[in-house]
């Protein structure tokens, strides 16, 4: 046994209790989920027979299947969009950057559920493009025709992924690559392909695995597109309407599990042992030209292109919530404020529900992530980290996965008081929202962790200040930055989470926003007020994601993409 | 594109202008570097010499006047058509390609045949002492082990000159010492007419056959490092190359001889040779002076100054004084050796120098 010197008895009881909440709140349900997929519904035997029963039933392999097809083909379509905007700004001087940067944003704070609805509107097969196109042409393109909508609205949502990570790896090489090449006899199309792509390959492949990721495992945008036979939807529907001890929604669950753990992987592998950042003082960034007139109207042509399609479920969106009737016709036959009238008046609940939830799990995440942040960079206690990388590995648990975890671990235990199954208690929504944000949090404070030099700390030490004292006094404040900026992120992400939140809602009196658009948005007459509520959603969002950036800039804080970019789904 | 002593080349440069945006960073620069010949750009940051190189290779704004490789005008050719090759500072060795992919990559592209290039690529391997490397990636070599595989995939090609800036700038001490030396060796070898950029005159001072002085994007001085010391041009390249001793002052004629005065009245003999007449500044080194402890020593120099030291710092080789004559402070150096009395803070000495080593500056 190793045994702890006095000072470390603090620090180690902490560690011990976050411990014991991670070990409860995620690997246990998580376990679970691994260990019912493995074993017999009747018996209780381990069996593959599960599996096996998967595997031989058509629908689930073609849910298989599509979901598949679904998460490559939106890669495929997120990097149609994505490369051409990285390259704009990296390689020309080009006045359209700032649109550019803002493009990239904008698609992030509106989950992609929310906009699904509208998309049908303006692209479906008597949306508003395509009526246009069959009086001016004679034809309609079947843009968001069952899994080809899917894709659509994922790609339009997530390139900004792709679009970020190739952007920092491009921005990382240095103009000394570049010209030595030239200098060796290389230029044109033989310097891109020798020496620029395979040194921004690292940065592309994370952020397209991590699309990838996001797409499979996204519950929301096929059941709003009403595209069940994926897995994620699957996995949601038999838990639902079978119940939880139907043992396909485990195997769903240990699938997406899988995939989500090899795309983590591919990225890591991708970005292993290849700092390529090759940044010298004076450098940065690939060497930009001017573009000639033609030039320029071209990029501003492919970039209005893209913004308009970028928006366009922020536009349905809008029209939807201020429409009377919008049916097989281009726009709504008229427009009124009837339906946010009918909103507030019916969904007041729903978004103090909201805010009280994404509040608590927002600040639940930013206390752990402090904690752990403190535990693994300034302490030597023993498994600390394991801490962080249990953790972190909730990036890898799908919202789906974790609430059939809760459901089925939690629904025979009841809380004490209240007399109730703490699956179905609305605090659970608040963990599973915790849990689900604390890898975005944590990175966040780690980052401003790090940013502390040690001396500071030594230097209040060095003036009789304790470690806690220490702590309060200098490690907090001076990370406040990281915390608050957590904090928002956490906050804004969690307010439109809807994957756990969907399998966790037990009566209509505890749903949050979220849960309330997608209710809203299965009947035709709801549709007006439930686009009212996701306009609030992206309010919510967008305020919050602009108040996150605003105080990045002013406290100075160094962050990573992955923080800024973290949005709901 | 085999190199030997008559194939190295000339550059030549007629007025060369350059700005970025509206900032002038070199204004007519005119210089003639001779084949074979190593060459150093000397000046301090933001005088313009690493951006005179690099339009050199091609790099930067497109500069005005001309810049001619041999007989070839070359300033508005692009990069990868100029055949020159360059060291960069940061070595800009490509993190993605092992050594020999890096080193080869050059041949690749002057389309030399697979096994042409395996052969050259040892070849300069071997030169260069990183043949067992090969196969390593650049972020597993040492700061020295890189410095040399950009050398190699530099000279690999043979260019027609070899332009080298700031090479051992991301070096430590030692291996920067040892690495001037193998790049002068390998010079010679190779005679390749080679540009080397630097701030540090020691290393400018040590390799170079001439020097060419840059300050504020203008031309100061071309000369041998010991041309450059001993006899600079103004009080810039006096300053830059080594502690000075620089007085303004006026100089007379007085008595078949001339007189430089300094305002605070302190006044010394020059000779009898010609001198114009006017405001200037004398200009001496430290060991040019000889210091004596008491009033009114004298070895028999022509110049005599007394002061009292106020400064006193211990160098190693030697010590340095710095003296209060009038209203001036000397800087002067007295060899140590051990057992050497030495002359403490506070006390008064004489200074000796001899006319012949005074330079006169007219700016």
């Amino acid at each position: 046994m190793r045994s702890l010197s006095r000072h470390q008895i603090g620090p180690a009881s902490v560690a011990l209790l976050l411990g014991a909440f991670l070990f409860v709140f995620l690997i246990i349900p998580v376990a679970k989920v691994i260990f019912v997929a493995f074993q017999d519904p009747n018996t209780g035997a381990l069996t593959l027979i599960n599996f096996s029963d998967f595997f031989l039933t058509s629908l689930f392999q073609e849910s298989f299947v599509n979901s598949l097809y679904v998460a490559v083909m939106s890669v495929v379509f997120a990097s149609v969009i994505a490369l051409p905007l990285a390259y704009f700004t990296t390689r020309f001087n080009f006045s359209g950057t700032l649109l550019i940067q803002t493009l990239g944003v904008i698609p992030l704070i509106m989950p992609p559920f929310v906009g699904a609805v509208a998309m049908l509107l303006l692209f479906g097969e008597n949306g508003s493009i395509n009526l246009l196109f069959d009086e001016w042409f004679g034809f309609t393109i079947p843009f968001m025709e069952g899994l080809n909508g899917v894709i659509m609205v994922e790609s339009i949502h997530y390139f900004p992924f792709i679009l970020i990570n190739l952007s920092a790896a491009l921005n990382n090489i240095d103009r000394s690559m570049e010209e030595s090449a030239q200098n060796l006899g290389a230029n044109g199309i033989r310097l891109f392909r020798r020496i620029v792509f395979p040194l921004a390959m690292p940065g592309y492949v994370a952020g397209a695995s991590l699309v990838f990721l996001k797409v499979f495992d996204d519950l929301g945008t096929p059941l709003l597109l009403n595209v069940n036979k994926m897995l994620a939807p699957q996995a949601y529907l038999r838990i639902t309407s079978i119940g939880i001890s139907d043992p396909m929604g485990y195997v769903i669950s240990v699938i997406l599990v899988v995939f989500s753990l090899l795309s983590l992987w591919t990225s890591f592998l991708a970005l292993r042992g290849k700092d390529y950042s090759t940044v010298q003082k004076g450098g940065g960034g690939l060497m930009k030209r001017d573009l000639n007139p033609l030039e320029k109207a071209g990029c501003y042509a492919v970039v209005i292109l893209i913004l308009l399609m970028v928006l366009s479920p922020h536009f349905g969106l809008a029209i939807l919530s201020f429409g009377t009737v919008w049916s097989y016709s281009v726009l709504p036959d008229a427009y009124t404020f009837q339906h946010y009238l009918q909103m507030f008046s019916s969904s007041t609940q729903l978004i103090s529900n909201t805010l009280l939830y994404a509040g608590l799990a927002a600040t639940i995440d930013v206390v752990l992530g402090t904690v752990i942040a403190y535990l693994v960079w300034r302490t030597n206690l023993f498994g600390r980290k394991w801490l962080d990388f249990v953790a972190m590995g909730a990036v890898a648990i799908p919202g789906v996965v974790l609430g059939i975890g809760y459901l089925r671990t939690f629904h025979e235990f009841n809380v004490p008081i209240i007399d109730k199954p703490l699956a179905s208690w609305w605090v659970i929504i608040v963990v599973a929202l915790a849990i689900r944000r604390l890898p975005y949090a944590l990175r966040a404070c780690v980052a401003a962790m790090q940013q502390i030099s040690i001396a500071l700390e030594e230097a209040a030490e060095n003036l009789g200040a304790n470690k806690r004292r220490t702590v309060f006094r200098i490690v907090v404040p001076l990370m406040s930055g990281g915390i608050v900026a957590g904090f928002i992120t956490s906050f804004a992400t969690a307010s439109v989470e809807l994957s756990a939140t969907l399998m966790l809602v037990s009566t209509e009196s505890d749903a949050p926003l979220a849960y309330g658009i997608y209710e809203f948005m299965q009947s035709a007459s709801g549709r007006g007020p439930g686009a009212a509520l996701g306009i609030v959603a992206v309010v919510i969002v967008g305020a919050a994601t602009y108040a996150s950036h605003r105080f990045i800039k002013s406290k100075n804080v160094e962050f990573t993409t992955e923080v800024t970019v973290a949005t709901g789904e | 594109m085999e190199n030997n002593m008559n194939d190295a080349v000339n550059i030549t440069i007629n007025n060369l202008s350059l700005a970025f945006g509206k900032t002038e960073v070199l204004k007519g620069v005119n210089l003639e570097i001779e084949p074979g010949e190593l060459f150093s750009f000397l000046g301090p940051s933001g005088s313009g010499k690493s951006t005179l190189l690099r339009a050199i290779a091609g790099f930067g704004p497109r500069p005005q006047g001309s810049i001619f490789i041999g007989k070839e005008e070359v300033s508005q050719k692009p990069p990868w058509k100029r055949n020159v090759g360059m060291v960069f500072q940061s070595y800009a060795l490509w993190p993605h390609m092992t050594v020999r992919k890096n080193v080869a990559f050059g041949l690749e592209e002057h389309h030399v045949s697979a096994g042409k290039i395996h052969e050259r690529v040892d070849e300069v391997l071997e030169m260069v002492d990183l043949l067992s490397l090969a196969d390593r990636r650049p972020s597993q070599l040492s700061g020295g082990q890189q410095q040399r595989v950009a050398l190699a995939r530099t000279i690999v090609v043979k260019p027609r000159v070899l332009l080298l800036d700031e090479p051992l700038s991301n070096l430590d001490a030692n291996l920067r010492v040892q690495m001037r030396r193998d790049i002068l060796e390998l010079q010679r070898k190779l005679q390749i007419t080679t540009i080397f950029v630097t701030h540090d005159q020691e290393e400018a001072n040590t390799i170079s056959d001439r020097i060419a002085v840059l300050n504020h994007g203008i031309i100061q001085q071309v000369g041998s490092p010991l041309k450059l010391y001993d006899e600079p041009s103004n009080r810039f390249v006096a300053n830059f190359l080594g502690s000075v001793n620089l007085i303004d002052g006026t100089v007379q004629h007085e008595n078949n001889g001339y007189l430089f005065k300094v305002p605070d009245g302190t006044s010394f003999p020059l000779g009898n040779n010609e001198i114009k007449q006017g405001d200037c500044t004398a200009m001496f080194r430290p060991q040019n002076l000889q210091i004596i402890r008491g009033k009114d020593e004298s070895t028999g120099a022509n110049i005599q100054l007394s002061g009292r030291v106020e400064h006193r710092e211990f160098l190693g080789s030697r010590i340095r004084y710095s003296v209060i004559v009038g209203e001036q402070i000397l800087l002067v150096d007295d060899t140590h050796e051990a057992n050497c009395t030495t002359i403490e803070v506070g006390e008064t000495v004489s200074l000796q120098l001899e006319s012949d080593l005074v330079r006169i500056l007219h700016n």
